[in-house]
Formats: structure tokens, C-alpha cells, sequence
């Protein structure tokens, strides 16, 4: 048994493409001749393929065109882009046909144009509410960015939490609450015993001297209603 | 295993130092191998307090430095077979300590000791933050008033926060609460705070509670720690507080206004 001798695979490399704008070869022959002294020697051989994206409507002679690359000591290997009469008469002329796979840049580019297409819609998305474990500190402060808050103990006094949600807390609250933070005029504070320093909902805030009142002590809601803050029992009667 | 065990306030003379003393001793009696930690640089007071601030040659930050070594430092107590004693400097101030230099100290102590009490400084600078950064279980000392209970509460919050344990999100410090100063008549005229108010606030296990005595202030001056003084009220509740930390459940004694007989008040007294 005869060993074999090679080995048939595929792999990538990078051809130089001739973008060719118009269909005249003797045209193409001036320019390219003056581009390729600039390098000389880079040309030297070059692979290269056409790419006639911009002529697949015209009839080219794939001979001719072949002959001035040569000429010009390229070495044409085959098309991309052409129309099925341009495929078949440059296949003739012992060129290949390519499949054209577009650059890096200009995909990014597109991606780009379509993102800037695309219009903007604002929706609210839902975030589950911050939950904190045990009893906010004196000095320490909370803030539930976009959403609720839920404390599993007091708020002791000098402590705050703010949301941008409502406050549930679950203790006593004697610091201060901030609901609404960013403007929710629908926020509300529940609170199992009221003895806070400061409640506010949507910027709008009472002090200590103002909730003193029957349900002082109690479990107690605060939301806004009617231009006022308006303090109600949290479960009635 | 070796407990660090941080004696915290927050504010100033509650008895931070006094409870360290007390309890540092009470530990030591029931044969655990104590030491108490001096974090108070700058303003010494438990070598007053323990009775050797004349024993005192090399300091806590003399071996931070590495200008000693900790047996040199470290002073037993003539009373108490297994009580040690780490003095703070009276000549530097509280930046002297290092988170690792105070680490490695505290690593060395737990090789040899079963409790290590850290008496901390008040307020919440870095003082404080050394003495309770590496704490496994927290006393928080408070006086039955307002300010106390409010700082007692945000020392709590740092505890929660800025621990170590904290920090590396292991279980956090044990707190325990230590209510010091208390006195039932003024309580009951509505002048301190009660049990009940202060713990409704701190929502934290009581530990003891100690009352106000004159016995405390006598025990400091000579510089004998009040547990050792048995048949005074403090004394007791201190023993009892022990008790607790070790696990045991005790009753609360001296929450009550106590009835006077009739002699006493044919007498007075």
C-alpha cells in the first residue's frame, strides 16, 4: 500500500481585494501601475481577488483583465461578488469564485447605524425590594436604589433609609424614613411602631413634632394624599 | 479555641474598663486563662483599675514595635492565678496601633489564652474600630440613659458592619449587652431608663445587669477589680454576668426598688 503523500485542508488567509469601481481595464491598468511603484516589491506576486460588486451589471473581460494583473506581476486568483454571467465566464478563465465576507469594520459600523435606528422605549422593570436583616443602626444609612424596602427589625434613632420605592420596616421606626427618593408621589411607609425623628414621601416631610398624634407608638401608614401627608393605622380596627 | 472578646460603649465612663476588670477577673477565678487588653492608648486606666500600674515596664505598643516581646509585657496578677494583664502607653496616642501589628498580637495571645478582653476606648475612632475589628463577641456596655443607649447603637451598627467577621461575611460578633449604673428608685421616679426600654431599643441578649454602687467607685480607687469584692451588690451581679457569658442562666437580682424593714426606716439608711 502506497503512503499518501498530502493532506487536503482549509484554512483562512488574507488575500489582497480589488474593489473595482468601473469597468475599464486600460483605466485600471494606469492606476494600479502607478499604486504598485509606490511598493514594488509588497505587489511583487500578490494573490488577488476582484471584487465586482460595483460592475456586476456589466460585461467583463475576465482575459483582458486577467492579462493586465499579470502584466503588472500580480497574480489574480479569483472573483467575489459577481453575477452568475460574471461567475461563469471568470471561472473560464481559470479564476475562482469566492464567497465575499464582508470586513470586521463595516459590520461594526452597521451594528452601530442600527443601534442609533433603534428608538428608545422607557419601561419600568421590575426590581425586588431590598431586604435588610435585623435593625438599622444609629449612623447607618440605607438607600434601596429603584425599589422597595423591607428592614426585619427597627430603625433606631440617627439611622435613615431611604428608597426610592415604599419602606416597609418591620420593628420600631425611630429614625428616619425617606420614601419616593426620586420622585413617587405614590410611595408609602408602613412601620409597626411609630416614633420616627423624619418621614418624607416625595420630598414632602414631617418631623418628630408633627406625628405626635393617637398613633404615636402605633403601627402606623403614611402616604400622601390630598397635599398633606396623612398618617392611618396599619391594620384598621 | 480562644475567644476575643471586646468591651465596647461608644461613649465615654460607663464603666468600659471597670466591666473589663470585673469580668476579665471573674473569668480568670473560674480557672480560664484571661487576658485583658489595654486598647485605650494614651489614657491608661486598667492598670489603675487591676492595682500594678508600678509593674508596668513594656506596653501593648512596645510590642507592636517589636521593642519587646509579649511575655515581658505582659503582667500577672498577684490575685488571680491565671489573670494576665497587657498594659496600654501613656505616652503615645492611638495611631500607634496597626491592624497588623495588633493581628499579630492578638494571634500570639491566642496560642496561651482562653478569653482575651479587649477594653476599648471610647468613641468611634480608630481606637475603637482596632478593639472591636477582631472581636468574636461584643459586650456592650450602657447606662440606662438616653446618649448612652444612642451610642451603644451605632457602635452596634459598626459592629455590624466593620468587624472582620463582618468584613469576611462570617457569622457575626455575638453581642451581649451590659447594662451598667443601674438603679431601681430612679427608675421607678422615672429618672433612667428600664431594662425593658434599653433592650426595646438595642434588641440585643442581655448579659447582666450592674448596679449603681458605691462599692464600685471604692474598688477602683484601691484598685482591686469589684467582682472580687463578694458581698457587694456589684460584685454579685458582675458573678452573675459571668455566669451568663459562660452559658449558664441566671436570675436577674437588684432590678428591684428594695423594701426597706421597719427598723431602716425608723432608723433610716
Amino acid at each position: 500500500m502506497s503512503e499518501q503523500i498530502f493532506e487536503l485542508k482549509g484554512n483562512l488567509f488574507t488575500l489582497s481585494v480589488l474593489n473595482l469601481y468601473k469597468n475599464d481595464i486600460q483605466e485600471l491598468s494606469k492606476q494600479l501601475d502607478e499604486k504598485i511603484s509606490q511598493a514594488p516589491k509588497f505587489f511583487y506576486g500578490a494573490p488577488i481577488v476582484i471584487n465586482l460588486k460595483f460592475i456586476s451589471d456589466q460585461k467583463v473581460n475576465f482575459a483582458e483583465l486577467k492579462q493586465v494583473l499579470v502584466a503588472l506581476q500580480l497574480n489574480p486568483v479569483g472573483v467575489c461578488n459577481g453575477s452568475d454571467t460574471q461567475n461563469a465566464s471568470a471561472k473560464e478563465n481559470m479564476l475562482s469564485v469566492l464567497n465575499y465576507s464582508q470586513d470586521v469594520k463595516p459590520k461594526v459600523a452597521k451594528v452601530a447605524n442600527s443601534a442609533l435606528n433603534t428608538s428608545i422605549i422607557e419601561k419600568e422593570v421590575y426590581l425586588p425590594a431590598q431586604v435588610i436583616q435585623g435593625t438599622v443602626r444609629s449612623g447607618q444609612q440605607v438607600y434601596a436604589k429603584d425599589r422597595d424596602i423591607i428592614v426585619l427589625g427597627a430603625v433606631s434613632h440617627g439611622a435613615e433609609v431611604i428608597a426610592d420605592g415604599n419602606i416597609h420596616i418591620y420593628g420600631a421606626l425611630r429614625g428616619r424614613a425617606i420614601a419616593g427618593a426620586k420622585g413617587n408621589i405614590q410611595a408609602q411607609i408602613f412601620c409597626q411602631k411609630l416614633e420616627a425623628e423624619l418621614v418624607s414621601i416625595d420630598g414632602n416631610y414631617w418631623i418628630s413634632d408633627s406625628l405626635q398624634g393617637d398613633l404615636w407608638g402605633q403601627a402606623a401608614a403614611i402616604q400622601y394624599k390630598d397635599d398633606s401627608l396623612e398618617i392611618t393605622a396599619l391594620v384598621k380596627g | 479555641m480562644a475567644k476575643v472578646i471586646v468591651v465596647t460603649s461608644g461613649k465615654g465612663g460607663v464603666g468600659k474598663t471597670t466591666s473589663s476588670a470585673a469580668i476579665g477577673t471573674g473569668l480568670a477565678v473560674k480557672g480560664y486563662k484571661t487576658v485583658i487588653v489595654d486598647f485605650d492608648i494614651g489614657l491608661r486606666n486598667l492598670d489603675l483599675i487591676m492595682g500594678c500600674e508600678r509593674r508596668v515596664v513594656y506596653d501593648f505598643v512596645n510590642v507592636i514595635n517589636g521593642e519587646s516581646n509579649l511575655n515581658q509585657a505582659l503582667i500577672k496578677d498577684k490575685r488571680v492565678e491565671k489573670l494576665f494583664i497587657l498594659p496600654a502607653s501613656q505616652t503615645r496616642d492611638k495611631d500607634a496601633l496597626t491592624k497588623e501589628g495588633v493581628e499579630r498580637v492578638l494571634n500570639e495571645l491566642k496560642q496561651e489564652f482562653d478569653f482575651i478582653i479587649c477594653d476599648s476606648p471610647a468613641g468611634i475612632e480608630a481606637g475603637a474600630m482596632m478593639a472591636l475589628y477582631f472581636a468574636d463577641e461584643a459586650i456592650v456596655t450602657t447606662n440606662p440613659e438616653v446618649s448612652s443607649v444612642r451610642d451603644s447603637d451605632r457602635i452596634l451598627g459598626i459592629l455590624h458592619s466593620k468587624s472582620k467577621r463582618a468584613e469576611e461575611g462570617l457569622d457575626g460578633v455575638k453581642e451581649h449587652l451590659l447594662l451598667t449604673r443601674y438603679n431601681p428608685e430612679r427608675v421607678e421616679k422615672g429618672e433612667m431608663l428600664s431594662v425593658e426600654d434599653v433592650q426595646d431599643i438595642l434588641a440585643i441578649d442581655l448579659l447582666g445587669v450592674i448596679p449603681e454602687s458605691p462599692s464600685v467607685l471604692s474598688a477602683s480607687n484601691s484598685g482591686q477589680p469589684v467582682i472580687l469584692d463578694i458581698d457587694s451588690d456589684a460584685g454579685k451581679a458582675y458573678q452573675d454576668t459571668i455566669d451568663r457569658l459562660l452559658g449558664e442562666e441566671i436570675d436577674y437580682r437588684f432590678l428591684q426598688v428594695r423594701k426597706k424593714g421597719i427598723l431602716k426606716r425608723i432608723f433610716g439608711g
